[in-house]
């Protein structure tokens, strides 16, 4: 190579070569973060999970770690994705199952739920873990918004019954909001779906290897 | 170093040059996030510390980088900052974090950071930037969370909701209500509520300028950042 053609490419180089070192720096400094904050954010989404489930599940009937025995299911009545159920034991007999649906029938985006149901086929408790409903409508499925949600507490398919299981403007048992239908409704087929789906296959579940 | 206006560079990132209301930067986060004081507070100081540690790193190095490959440069340290804050967050401030969200991981399209790197750390030492970062920074945070105020006091009755989310259960009973049965303006809350609310805050701060008495040909201590 001609001396002038390097002295050309010098610069190209040297910057090359600081661009890539702070690349390196950067990294380190992210993979650094990583290492320091892994455990605790483990921990952290562990701890989310277990309010979460303590919320819907009375803790008084299960002496197992409900987050870790988990199992994952598909099937089309629980909605497209897979489906996570945690199970609660009680001096290793089956208790309940902590279903975390996600139904797509909201006004606009998915509804994350976590949905708890006892071996007598009845709703401990449902829950909304995520959600892009309308603020100040659709919203109110959240706890922190109104006590709508805790209406399913101690609901089955016998009460009220099946053909009851929709909202009101539906002929239904459950309340709407004013101003939006279309989000509890979404949330009560869920909850029904779910009850029915546990009902033909809770000893299924019971019996499957958990996931690793 | 001496011929530094400390004080010309706190005012210009408060009032001034406000980031925010005068500048027009970081509109994205700003509006997403401030339908509560303290999401708005939450992002506020995220962003401010991002940008103290990227205006003290890049007036450090700013000898060392060719202009031709400073860009990216920059933008590799803020990106890397904002990872490392954003895991810190979810580690130590998770409830808040659940709530900001992807707002966090934006801090690095905020061009307000990247804006004040270019224009000011790159050329001064590194006190002054850190003082710029701040003030910046500071003035940024104010205005997130008066708008956050406005839009949570408007539009669903309440201040400081969620404010057990950054500082521990013992903040659970901070939320101030007004009014029992009051249903909220649900405009304040959804996102033309956030553009109004900004329109107004410059609206009172042009008010306010215009009512300052004159002062003879305000100082200028550096360009406005071109970045949009």
């Amino acid at each position: 190579m001609p001396k002038q053609m390097i002295k050309n490419y010098a610069p190209a180089f040297i910057s090359a070569i600081i661009l890539a070192a702070f690349a390196i720096l950067g990294s380190s400094l992210v993979g650094f973060s990583y290492e320091s904050t892994h455990e605790q954010i483990l921990q952290n989404q562990r701890e989310t999970l277990r309010r979460q489930i303590n919320d819907v599940f009375p803790e008084a009937q299960h002496d197992n770690i409900v987050i870790d025995d988990v199992v994952s299911i598909k099937d089309d009545e629980l909605g497209d994705d897979e489906v996570k159920v945690y199970r609660a034991t009680l001096k290793q007999t089956p208790t309940g199952l902590i279903y975390s649906p996600v139904t797509a029938d909201g006004y606009s985006g998915d509804i994350l739920l976590t949905i708890a149901i006892n071996e007598n086929n009845q709703v401990t408790g449902v829950r909304v873990l995520q959600h892009k409903e309308t603020p100040g409508l659709g919203d109110k499925i959240e706890t922190r918004r109104s006590d709508w949600i805790k209406s399913f507490d101690g609901t089955s398919l016998t009460s009220p019954r099946s053909e009851k299981w929709a909202v009101k403007r539906d002929g239904g048992y459950f309340d709407q909001f004013t101003g939006a239908t279309i989000t509890p409704r979404a949330v009560v087929k869920a909850v029904k779906n779910t009850l029915q789906y546990h009902q033909l296959n809770k000893e299924k579940l019971h019996t499957m290897e958990p996931d690793s | 170093m001496s011929g530094i206006d400390y004080k010309a560079i706190t005012l210009d990132g408060l009032w001034r040059n406000n980031q925010a209301l005068v500048a027009l930067l970081g509109l994205c986060p700003l509006l997403a996030v401030t339908n509560t004081l303290i999401n708005g507070l939450g992002l506020g100081i995220a962003t401010t510390l991002v940008l103290l540690l990227s205006n003290v790193s890049v007036s450090i190095i700013r000898n060392w980088v060719r202009t031709e490959i400073r860009l990216p440069v920059f933008v590799l340290i803020i990106a890397s900052f904002v990872t490392a804050v954003e895991l810190t967050m979810n580690a130590y401030f998770h409830g808040l974090y659940t709530v900001l969200g992807i707002f966090i991981p934006l801090i690095v399209t905020n061009c307000a950071i990247i804006g004040r790197a270019e224009a000011f750390a790159s050329r001064n030492p590194v006190m002054a930037s850190a003082v710029d970062a701040l003030a910046m920074g500071i003035g940024f945070t104010a205005a997130l969370v008066v708008l956050g105020a406005l839009r949570e006091f408007i539009g669903q009755g309440t201040l400081f909701d969620g404010a057990h989310l950054m500082f521990g259960e013992s903040a659970l009973n901070w939320t101030m209500h007004f009014g029992d049965n009051y249903e909220g303006i649900l405009l304040a809350i959804l996102p033309p509520g956030a553009f109004l609310g900004l329109g107004f805050l410059i609206a009172i701060k042009n008010v306010i300028d215009q009512r300052l008495p004159k002062k003879p040909a305000v100082k200028v201590t550096e360009a406005t950042a071109t970045e949009s």
